[in-house]
């Protein structure tokens, strides 16, 4: 595909796309699994959560 | 209970977390589906005549400019659910909505900027468009800088979302920028900056201005890159509701090893 005197535009506008939404997502599933790794950490040394009644209403 | 409307159900972080573990890979994967649909038809669409094979960039600056405007809006929305219904999710969404609404923004100026240069010979100009999406790109900054500098959880989330829903005046700003407004029975008329920046070609009160063959791949690739936006943003969802549970565990473990403490001596 020709895609003319302008390439170097369209080729590093998609590159660009490509590079920032995959680092993005990487970083995503990243933190998912270190926050996941360090819940199953606690959960394994036996910690518990304190009672609901005690917990704050923006902290699920 | 059995009264509960779709928001309260969600307002159990538990419930949340099971419900989205399920629909976040069906969410991605159509994600991926339609914007490799969208995509493949904006690469197989004639050229503009105009704009020449440059016209594949709108393919993902556009759902890239409109996301970035649609993320601040959620932002805003969930700050408004936290500050007035004290939503136990409205944070959490508003946390996890910023650093993506700052990713798309920033795709939007990049992507708009390597579109400008051969279209009107220059990457950048001050005027009202373009520098009112770096505001916002700003904002998001703002938004995030804010957080992380208080550590106090509630008190961070209650002065992010006052900024939050303070900013939103960038959103209609952003719109008129390019096209005016007129509201005749209001009296309110407020005219167009001088820019380079086009006025909307889609969404216009006399119906879409560009072709079919370039609208239609246009809209999927909106619409797929729409649903990736709510895939990463129940994902980051995810994160924070999880993150949230590490800290609530290590507070409680940090008490019960001070109560241990106390309770030494006296044995």
């Amino acid at each position: 595909m020709d895609l003319g005197p302008h390439a170097t535009f369209i080729l590093a506008s998609y590159g660009v796309f490509v590079l920032v939404l995959a680092a993005l997502t990487a970083w995503l599933v990243y933190d998912g699994a270190q926050q996941k790794r360090l819940l199953d950490d606690l959960e394994a040394r036996g910690t518990r959560r304190r009672s609901r009644s005690a917990g704050k209403d923006i902290q699920p | 209970m059995t009264n509960q409307s779709i928001t309260q159900k969600l307002a159990n972080p538990t419930r949340f977390m099971s419900l989205s573990g399920a629909v976040l890979p069906w969410l991605a994967a159509l994600a991926v589906a339609v914007i490799a649909f969208g995509l493949y038809r904006g690469w197989t669409a004639p050229p503009d005549y105009q704009q020449g094979e440059t016209i594949r960039i709108m393919y993902i600056h556009v759902p890239a400019a409109w996301l970035a405007m649609m993320g601040y809006a959620l932002v805003a929305f969930s700050s408004f659910g936290l500050l007035v219904f004290r939503h136990p999710l409205a944070d959490v969404s508003a946390k996890a909505a910023a650093p993506i609404g700052a990713a798309f923004t920033l795709l939007a100026l990049i992507t708009g900027s390597l579109w400008g240069k051969p279209m009107w010979g220059t990457y950048w100009v001050w005027d009202a468009r373009l520098t009112s999406v770096l505001i916002l790109f700003f904002l998001y900054l703002g938004l995030i800088a804010l957080r992380s500098s208080i550590e106090e959880e509630t008190l961070a989330a209650k002065l992010t979302a006052v900024l939050a829903l303070v900013g939103v005046i960038i959103l209609p700003f952003i719109k008129i920028s390019v096209e005016g407004l007129s509201i005749p029975w209001l009296g309110l008329e407020i005219p167009a900056w001088n820019t380079l920046h086009q006025p909307s070609s889609v969404f216009r009160a006399d119906g879409p201005k560009i072709h079919s063959s370039q609208l239609y791949p246009l809209l999927y690739s909106a619409v797929g890159f729409s649903l990736l936006f709510f895939a990463l943003h129940m994902k980051g969802m995810r994160n924070e509701i999880l993150r949230r549970r590490v800290k609530s565990l290590r507070i409680a473990e940090v008490d019960r090893a001070r109560a241990a403490e106390a309770a030494a001596p006296a044995e």
